[in-house]
């Protein structure tokens, strides 16, 4: 019931790989290392959600927040790897449609 | 009078219990014989209703407690989630919540506005009474294939 967020950083880019558990009380530590990293200006930040196999309403609210935040830094945010029951609620939401939401190819440069 | 088990579970008012209601749900749930689709979708119910709880009843003090309690029947699970500590304004939640829609911009966006919408989309009812504390009422029924009342998005995925 834990969430461990690991920053990978490259030139001008952010892999966050996640692994666990988004909810309530792990969203806060997202949301401390993920919006420092949408307010560097041409910056793409990658998130790799492969080994999340659990989020609700909290996890998307952060990645709104990112997403505000990487207009308003001229950044930009993509998810990758994103499993079929987490993809699901940003389907339900709507917010597939605003989100850069790779689910099928796998995401990172190693 | 239908017969039926009831499980009550109370937990502090803190963000680090959700999980842990989390896996009782889900064990009971398992138990009754709900795939894990259902079982999924009940898990992110239920944190929705308590984090609600937890974030909107008890901000000024971290001492309080939600209730919850679970009503196992034959062909369905009725979850209530309690909190008598404080309350808040419904009207204010229900406001805003809903699918994003293109004509939505993404500055109008609420950071916490989906919870209560996901509650109503997972679940097959969702009551809410506002008058003390606020209590949820969901019930999701086994073997139901038709999801949700009025929102054909939720039918047509998986």
């Amino acid at each position: 019931m834990n969430l461990s967020v690991d920053v990978v950083e490259e030139t001008n880019k952010s892999i966050v790989n996640l692994a666990g558990e988004i909810d309530a009380y792990t969203a806060p530590e997202l949301k401390e290392a993920l919006l420092p990293l949408t307010k560097q200006s041409g910056h793409l930040v990658e998130v790799d959600l492969e080994q999340v196999n659990y989020m609700d309403s909290t996890g998307l609210g952060i990645f709104i927040s990112a997403l505000k935040s990487t207009k308003e830094n001229n950044s930009q945010m993509t998810l990758v790897n994103i499993q079929d029951r987490v993809l699901r609620l940003f389907k339900i939401t709507g917010l597939d449609e605003i989100m850069d939401i790779n689910s099928a190819i796998r995401g990172g440069s190693e | 009078m239908e017969r039926f088990d009831f499980i009550e579970l109370k937990v502090p008012a803190k963000a680090e219990y959700v999980g842990v209601v989390r896996l009782s749900i889900s064990g009971i749930a398992n138990r009754m014989g709900f795939s894990y689709e259902d079982i999924e979708d009940l898990k992110v119910a239920i944190s929705e209703a308590i984090t609600n709880t937890v974030t909107h009843a008890y901000e000024d003090n971290d001492d309080g407690e939600v209730t919850i309690g679970f009503g196992v029947y034959e062909d369905r699970l009725e979850v209530m989630v309690a909190d008598h500590g404080g309350s808040f304004n419904l009207n204010e939640v229900k406001d805003g919540i809903g699918p994003y829609k293109h004509t939505d911009s993404i500055e109008d966006l609420k950071e916490g506005g989906f919870g209560l919408f996901l509650i109503d989309a997972l679940m097959d009812k969702v009551q809410i009474n506002n008058n003390y504390g606020v209590i949820v009422l969901m019930t999701k029924y086994l073997n139901e294939t038709e999801v949700g009342f009025d929102d054909d998005q939720i039918s047509t995925t998986q």
